[in-house]
């Protein structure tokens, strides 16, 4: 019985992690109708850039906030680079662009910090303040971390002027405009609003899972089941999603099939989810008009 | 002459390769209606496109005076053009309360936007009961009365509205345009009016421009209209 | 087609055919490796082409099946003794039937949700690959090792020379029954299918049909591509796989040219000698060099995209087009001579918009 509220506990926190990684997805999705297959990269950029304040001398709240920032401000610098020229482009061609901007932050990555695997160290340390015995003092803090961001991006959707005008820019660009929002601007601060929260993602996951440029690919896969499985154009769906899929890998695979084969897990999820049910959980039905 | 809100010159527009317009002229009176008339595919819904720049146009489009033919969608609405396109655009997912609001998102006069609200209140009372309703559940009518209110809650000085009476029972209708009518008088608010109900338009209009495949077949104020025979047996209907 | 097109296409076949025949003779032994690398995944982008640029599923997990031929040939040698000349065609029948059934559940997703599973696909790969539980058959995570084939009936090539004229013939065979199969009738339905696929329908292509075969067949070509590879390399493992690979055929397709069969050659010495040089820099530059074939193929991947969508091969023909026409070339919607299709309207990159 422990060990089953253990590997529920962890998967609790770890979902933590994949609900916020699914979630910006699911913005980004909301606003273009594209998957950003760059995004567990990007996080994994922006924590090697916590790392690097930290690893010179930077308190970890300070490197943390920082961190958040500047990937906003990457986000929306990417947005209006390198993704809005292709905004009238097949979706191939954003595809293809989205997985070359992935090779390129893995490359940078590797090119600026080295592929040696590095220690990132946990802000949360000691006896957590709850679960304990069953979750360690960082999967507490990162849930708590985690739950907080999705509290936060709920709030400012819902109840800021910003946040209303980035939903309507996101269901109806031409509306929109015609009310005088600036759609692109909104699609830029989406971008950095998603860059941001992966950001949080990547440090949450970095004492977890290591820190080496190749460490995100792994959460991304679960971050993509979450928000397929909780309905890729539903961020409450999504939120869910990763949660679930945090509880059922590990279940999965600390009693069916083994910790080894995680992934296929998040894969065989994937499969499943668009076979049977395309628009997930709590996604709206997709009618493809002739 | 009274002065002029809205002059368009040679204006053309495209969809894509195709030209849809082939150099209208017309304008719009500060304080004054005026309204597009034609047959369905005339070009009619193309003109607002045009001004609100959501397709490709060219030509001296002249707003208060100013050259506004190369602004972008948003930057034209800043400037106190509320366009309500065919089919209402209303924001369906959202509330009619949020709806409003996106109404009054770009506005530089903070202070004046809760006087706006209850004004619109007034105006329309059955959108101020269902605030919190989602506006995709509301009636064809109602939905045709929110995009008016969203748009005033721009607080334009020219209200462009496309095809108001659009699916709309009569008596509805009668009401759309009783208040379109109270703005203009009351608040100065000119009107740039799209509509295939030619006679219910040229009541409320001053001036009338009619179109037709793309072209200015016959402008003048709206009481020459009534009185044109042709018009009057291919769009008044006697 | 006229033929005043023919001729040129004929002579440029013809010239690559006699380098590669004469190649393996002028070249040492780790060049004739490398050339049969370069054909084995002309004959894996020749599949992705097929699936990805003829019928516009957008594949991102192509590595499975290159897997799948590569693992299957090598326990079908290792653990059963079957020689290569069979072990290759069976492996490749399995992919066939692999891709053919991941062609069923493709259908219900569009575009982008099978990119997504693709790309799930070749993330989970490697660690489907090495789960103990098929340890006995595929060695786990340490793999399998494979011995090259002798030249048969005492001809005089050694190992490596002959690997690559199989390679060769393997390579000139599927090219051929590729070329044919785009050109023709089969061809026009899965481009029909790829561009319009309601009209198709209502035309009478039945799309599910063409959809899932495609899929197929692409699978099987990384298949063949695989079983040649496990065997030119001399071993398999989990670790070589993974996203990488698949990524590297897409950077292939896209640098070649979608939907081009031609320019897969281009794609295929690309992701060859990409990485070889970056290697080849570790030793002047360090570790960080390692960086350096992603950030070429990311890089080129965004700049390909926005310049030349129709890739290397695309942009020749362009300009052979320029000078044998003395104007510019057709814009808004580019013909494709081997898709016959408007690819850079489906590919390309800003469309006109209204």
């Amino acid at each position: 019985m422990g060990e089953f509220l253990h590997q529920l506990a962890s998967g609790v926190a770890l979902g933590g992690v994949y609900a916020i990684m699914a979630l910006a997805l699911v913005m980004i999705y909301q606003a273009t109708q594209l998957i950003n297959f760059a995004q567990g990269e990007m996080a994994m950029f922006s924590t090697y850039f916590a790392w690097k304040l930290i690893d010179s001398g930077q308190p970890y709240w300070f490197a943390f906030f920082a961190t958040i920032v500047a990937s906003f401000v990457g986000g929306v610098a990417i947005e209006r680079l390198i993704v809005r020229p292709f905004a009238n482009a097949p979706v191939l061609a954003s595809i293809i662009v989205f997985i070359g901007l992935s090779l390129i932050f893995n490359a940078l990555a590797g090119w600026l910090y080295g592929y040696s695997v590095q220690s990132f160290d946990s802000p949360f340390t000691g006896k957590p303040l709850f679960g304990a015995g069953y979750m360690s003092a960082h999967e507490a803090g990162s849930l708590v971390v985690t739950l907080a961001v999705l509290i936060l991006v709920y709030a400012f959707f819902r109840f800021t002027p910003l946040g209303l005008a980035m939903r309507a820019a996101a269901q109806n660009p031409t509306s929109s405009r015609l009310v005088g929002i600036r759609v692109g601007w909104m699609l830029a601060i989406g971008w950095g609003l998603a860059a941001a929260i992966g950001s949080v993602a990547g440090m949450m996951a970095a004492p977890i899972v290591y820190l080496d440029p190749n460490m995100m690919g792994g959460v991304l896969l679960y971050a993509f089941a979450g928000a397929v499985l909780g309905g890729i154009d539903n961020p409450f769906g999504a939120a869910f999603g990763g949660f679930a899929v945090g509880v059922l890998g590990n279940l999965v695979g600390a009693y069916l099939v083994g910790d080894e084969v995680k992934l296929s897990v998040a894969l065989a999820i994937i499969i499943a989810v668009l076979v049977w049910r395309p628009s997930g959980l709590f996604g709206r039905r997709i009618v493809a008009r002739v | 002459m009274k002065p002029l809100i809205l002059k368009a010159k040679g204006l053309e527009a495209w969809y894509g390769p195709a030209r849809a317009l082939h150099g209208i002229d017309f304008e719009v009176e500060e304080g004054g209606v005026t309204a597009i008339l034609g047959a369905n595919g005339a070009g009619k819904t193309t003109i607002l496109r045009a001004l609100s720049g959501l397709i490709r146009r060219s030509g001296d489009i002249r707003f208060r005076g100013r050259a506004i033919g190369a602004l972008a969608t948003e930057d034209v609405a800043r400037l106190g053009i509320a366009h309500v396109p065919d089919g209402r655009g209303t924001f369906v997912d959202l509330t009619v309360e949020e709806n409003l609001r996106l109404g009054a998102y770009a506005r530089a006069d903070r202070q004046n936007i809760r006087a706006d609200f209850d004004r619109v209140a007034g105006l329309f009372p059955r959108l101020a009961e269902r605030r919190r309703q989602q506006a995709g559940t509301l009636s064809g009518g109602e939905q045709q009365m929110l995009a008016i209110a969203r748009a005033l809650l721009m607080r334009p000085t020219l209200l462009m509205l496309d095809e108001p009476s659009f699916g709309l029972a009569p008596l509805v209708v009668a009401e759309i345009f009783r208040v379109l009518g109270e703005i203009n008088r009351d608040e100065g608010v000119s009107l740039l009016l799209v509509e295939q109900n030619a006679s219910l338009a040229l009541d409320l209009a001053d001036r009338a421009v009619l179109i037709e495949t793309g072209r200015v077949a016959l402008s003048g104020p709206s009481q020459a209209f009534r009185a044109d025979d042709a018009v009057r047996r291919a769009y008044l209907g006697y | 087609m006229a033929d005043a097109d023919r001729a040129p296409e004929a002579l440029i076949t013809l010239a690559v055919a006699l380098v590669a025949l004469a190649f393996p003779f002028v070249a040492s032994g780790y060049h004739i490796y490398q050339g049969a690398q370069v054909l084995i995944y002309a004959v894996a982008l020749i599949g992705l082409n097929l699936l990805t640029g003829f019928n516009g599923q957008i594949s991102l997990g192509h590595g499975a099946f290159f897997a799948i031929g590569g693992y299957g040939a090598a326990i079908l040698i290792v653990k059963f003794g079957v020689p290569y000349w069979a072990a290759i065609p069976l492996a490749s029948v399995v992919c066939f039937a692999a891709g053919f059934l991941f062609g069923f559940p493709a259908l219900r997703f569009g575009g982008l949700y099978l990119a997504l599973a693709t790309f799930a696909l070749a993330l989970a790969t490697p660690q489907i690959l090495s789960y103990t539980g098929f340890d006995s058959f595929t060695g786990g995570s340490q793999g399998l090792t494979l011995v090259k084939p002798h030249a048969p009936f005492g001809l005089g090539f050694n190992p490596d020379q002959w690997l690559y004229f199989v390679c060769l013939a393997c390579g000139a065979a599927l090219y051929w029954a590729a070329r044919n199969l785009a050109r023709g009738r089969i061809g026009r339905a899965l481009i029909a299918i790829r561009d319009q696929p309601i009209a198709a329908e209502t035309m009478g292509i039945n799309a599910p049909f063409y959809k899932t075969t495609c899929f197929g067949l692409s699978a099987l070509y990384a298949g063949v591509a695989g079983g040649l590879s496990a065997i030119a390399v001399g071993f398999v493992s989990p670790e070589s796989f993974g996203l990488p690979l698949s990524l590297a055929f897409l950077v292939g397709i896209v640098v070649g040219g979608l939907a081009s069969l031609g320019g897969v050659l281009f794609g295929a010495l690309f992701i060859e000698f990409v990485p070889n040089i970056a290697d080849q820099l570790t030793v002047s530059f360090g570790e960080s060099a390692k960086a350096l074939p992603g950030a070429i193929y990311g890089a080129l991947l965004i700049l390909v995209m926005a310049a030349m969508p129709m890739g290397v091969a695309g942009a020749m023909r362009k300009a052979a087009d320029a000078v044998r026409h003395g104007r510019a070339p057709p814009r808004a919607t580019e013909v494709d001579k081997d898709s016959g299709a408007s690819v850079a309207a489906n590919y390309g990159g800003k469309e006109e918009s209204p």
